[in-house]
């Protein structure tokens, strides 16, 4: 499990648990996210964007 | 006046006073305006008085943008975050939200208790939607910040202009989309304001209900489930909108109808001029290009930026959708309107006046450097624009 974030606005993609909201339960892999994944806060951010932080 | 500052390792102190501090205060006070033209005709008894307020709009502004010029102050960016954190300013956007719905209710209860004739209930309506028009504005700026309580306000204010979807077809639809020909909310050079209405407000609809539908079956769930932040938002129109036929009769129909429209057609009227005619390019992965500053237009005029948050300093707000308006800068070198965004609306509205400012200004960016194949051009209007301003045909292979 690891944490993602978006370069742009800093959100934040926490695997362990996942982002309701959007409709990804906890434990859904950053991997598994739409390759169409666009950062949930600022949109302008596309999933290959992300930086893996650290693991969680 | 709050002075920020910052010793900086390198460039040592660093300082910021915002002087516009307290004329943020505009943006929260510019919905009141209507009222003056009401209390003008109770006061004169001539329905001419309800005409204040566009003219104050549509004429005094531009002339105010054209006047006072444009705004120099710029934050540093290391001082961004602290002018962030200062409550001052998401307070005021806060005191905004309910200002909305009284002047709608006020403008409402002025409407169905007074005998008006049609042309005086035609502009006190249209100027009732300009504002709630404004509203829209409110909820763009809260729209995109990240906590719940903004984020709430901004789908409750988008109820008094009837447009509940705006916050997820922009944040999610319009800046992924920016400048390109998919985009319904970027403008085409050779579109007019109509028809790009008539592509604007029902794809933008179609966009937010397809990407709420989405991210609903994603946890399960129905489209129409309560969860649905459109439904929620229209819910709350609707108990208000029905309200005011309830306690102010059936002239509330065509009244809302028309304050509804013109409402959105607020947000159309920033849309059209916002990116007219600006293109991303894409990249060998097919992929556009991330959006650039120069692609967005800006006004960087004081009075029209003081109340519309900061709208006109758009570039910046297209590199950074979650930053406060206070935060916004401006940069030298950016596509720039020749007036604010009020003084553009009507040129926009004189279609031949609109290309005949715009389409040079598009085609001289250094970008574009009359470089046809990077303007976003109507496909209805290519042949016409190359033989115009190419030298001839349209290339095939740019025309498919």
């Amino acid at each position: 499990m690891a944490i993602y974030e978006c370069p742009g606005c800093h959100y934040r993609y926490d695997e362990e648990q996942g982002d309701e909201h959007e409709g990804y339960p906890p434990s859904t892999l950053f991997d598994n996210l739409p390759e169409d994944f666009t950062c949930p806060d600022c949109g302008v951010r596309y999933k290959e964007d992300f930086k893996r932080l650290s693991d969680s | 006046m709050t002075t920020y500052t910052l010793q900086h390792p390198e460039k040592g102190l660093i300082s910021y006073t915002d002087k516009k501090r307290y004329l943020w205060l505009s943006s929260v006070f510019m919905p009141i305006f209507p009222m003056l033209g009401i209390l003008a005709y109770l006061g004169t008894g001539s329905e001419w008085a309800l005409g204040i307020p566009l003219f104050f709009s549509y004429v005094i502004i531009p002339f105010l943008d054209w006047g006072i010029g444009s705004d120099e102050n710029n934050p540093p960016e290391e001082l961004v975050p602290q002018l962030e954190e200062d409550r001052y300013y998401r307070v005021l956007t806060y005191i905004t939200v309910p200002m909305h719905f009284i002047v709608l209710i006020a403008i409402a209860w002025f409407v169905g208790t007074h005998d008006l004739s049609v042309p005086a209930l035609l502009a006190t309506a249209i100027t009732a939607g300009s504002y709630s028009g404004l509203g829209i504005n409110t909820a763009h700026e809260m729209g995109h910040k990240k906590n719940r309580l903004e984020r709430w306000l901004a789908k409750i204010v988008l109820a008094v202009p009837a447009y509940g979807h705006f916050c997820i077809e922009h944040n999610r639809g319009h800046h992924t989309e920016v400048a390109t020909p998919e985009d319904p909310a970027s403008s085409r050079m050779g579109e007019s304001i109509y028809k790009f209405a008539l592509r604007e407000i029902p794809g933008a609809f179609r966009r937010g209900w397809n990407q709420e539908k989405v991210r609903l079956e994603r946890q399960g769930l129905s489209v129409w489930h309560w969860k649905n932040d459109i439904v929620q938002s229209f819910a709350i129109s609707a108990v208000l909108q029905l309200g005011l036929i309830y306690a102010f009769g059936w002239i509330m129909i065509p009244f809302l109808a028309v304050h509804n429209v013109w409402a959105w057609f607020q947000l159309t009227s920033a849309n059209y001029i916002e990116h007219y005619g600006l293109l991303r390019g894409k990249e060998e992965s097919g992929r556009y290009e991330r959006c650039q500053p120069h692609h967005s237009w800006n006004a960087n005029y004081i009075f029209s930026n003081i109340v519309l948050f900061h709208l006109e300093r758009h570039s910046d707000h297209h590199a950074n959708p979650t930053r406060r308006y206070q935060s916004l800068r401006n940069f030298d070198n950016l596509p720039e309107l020749p007036n604010g965004y009020y003084g553009m609306y009507m040129i926009a509205y004189v279609p031949w006046l609109w290309y005949r400012v715009m389409d040079k200004r598009v085609l001289a960016l250094p970008h574009i450097n009359g470089d046809l194949s990077k303007v976003n051009i109507d496909p209805d209007k290519r042949d016409e624009i190359y033989a115009r301003f190419g030298g001839g045909q349209a290339p095939t292979a740019v025309a498919a």
